[in-house]
């Protein structure tokens, strides 16, 4: 029997992501393999808080995480580089106008 | 104590004897999950266990440093748990039962976890104050310790025909130790009349309103459990506890007096 047939089959991945105290955001720190989201919560708290990281914790699914392709970063990207126009910025106030 | 006196409880001589109850059941806990490391059936559950083994070496330095000061005989964290033999240790012996598979793990982290929720959270209204700030902090990992045991206990106990066998074979095997937490002897009595410790009987009936509808919850049988012989209290041990304690005890011993 070869290991491919005998091999179980993996628990799914879980990406893990942590506010820190002075935080605002999550931040992504890695992931965990676990069964189920409650079990990929304490795995995660286990792994990535042992040093007083963080204060809240976010597991989700790898599968669920749509990522952009990094092929494409030209055409998602370039065009918000190479169009000053679209920033209010590029605009000069005209006299008189005060705040706008 | 002689006829006709009012006195109260010794609380002086009483509680040094049972922080080094707490302490030796944390310590030997502690040693005993701790052999777990590389061991484990997950790498994640590996550093869960060793984690939880940590927490309780923690709580293991400050009953004993407790216990040690108390006692005023020069005796610190370090010599109460490396130079006492083992019939001094006075541990409860569901601590130092054998982690066997994870099953039984969980089933003795259940009846551990829930016990020092019970009894950190009554220790936390202590009339003793650095008793009482322990407790109050102790239980707050006591709470993360529960809620591991509780998902396993969930997950194996409705997982597959094997993990329930082997999850009921381990409640069995560990619940008749849960008696010898419950010992009201004179040292319990005398610390509770004193408003010290919480009463052993009040601690009891938490435990099992809180045991018994866990596992029936999870469709697991729960064994009878009441207060029993506390053989680990007055220092009688299982056949393991000598390579246990061995293992714990011979570095320190090898090189007395040696820091890192």
């Amino acid at each position: 029997m070869s290991d491919q047939e005998r091999a179980p089959a993996r628990e799914p991945l879980w990406e893990v992501f942590i506010r820190s105290r002075r935080g605002l955001s999550h931040v992504h720190v890695g992931s965990v393999r676990a069964a189920d989201g409650e079990l990929a919560l304490l795995s995660a708290r286990d792994l990535y808080t042992r040093r007083a990281e963080g204060v809240s914790l976010w597991v989700v699914r790898s599968s669920d995480i749509h990522a952009s392709d990094p092929d494409d970063k030209d055409m998602l990207f370039e065009p918000s580089l190479s169009k000053p126009y679209r920033h209010a910025g590029y605009y000069a106030i005209p006299e008189g106008l005060g705040h706008l | 104590m002689t006829a006709g006196t009012t006195r109260g409880p010794d609380i002086g001589s009483l509680l040094p004897t049972y922080l080094l109850r707490l302490g030796d059941d944390a310590l030997i806990l502690s040693q005993r999950m701790s052999q777990w490391y590389a061991r484990a059936p997950r790498l994640e559950d590996d550093i869960a266990l060793l984690n939880m083994a940590l927490d309780y070496l923690g709580h293991a330095r400050a009953l004993l440093t407790m216990a040690g000061e108390r006692e005023g005989r020069g005796r610190d964290e370090d010599s109460l748990a490396f130079l006492r033999p083992e019939s001094d240790f006075v541990n409860a012996q569901l601590m130092e039962l054998p982690n066997g598979d994870f099953g039984r793990t969980i089933a003795r982290l259940t009846a551990v976890a829930i016990w020092h929720l019970a009894l950190y959270e009554g220790l936390a209204q202590s009339a003793d104050e650095a008793l009482s700030a322990f407790a109050q902090k102790a239980v707050i990992e006591c709470r993360y310790h529960a809620e591991y045991a509780n998902l396993w206990l969930q997950r194996l106990a409705g997982g597959t025909s094997e993990s329930a066998r082997r999850m009921q074979a381990g409640i069995d095997y560990v619940w008749p130790f849960a008696g010898e937490l419950f010992c009201a002897d004179d040292t319990v009595a005398g610390l509770a009349e004193a408003g010290v410790v919480p009463d052993p009987a009040g601690l009891e009936r938490r435990w099992l309103s809180a045991v018994t509808p866990l596992l029936r919850g999870h469709g697991l049988s729960c064994p009878a459990v009441s207060a029993g012989p506390a053989p680990g209290r007055s220092g009688r041990h299982l056949e393991s506890f000598t390579p246990l304690i061995a293992e714990m005890q011979h570095l320190h011993r090898a090189h007395p007096g040696a820091t890192w």
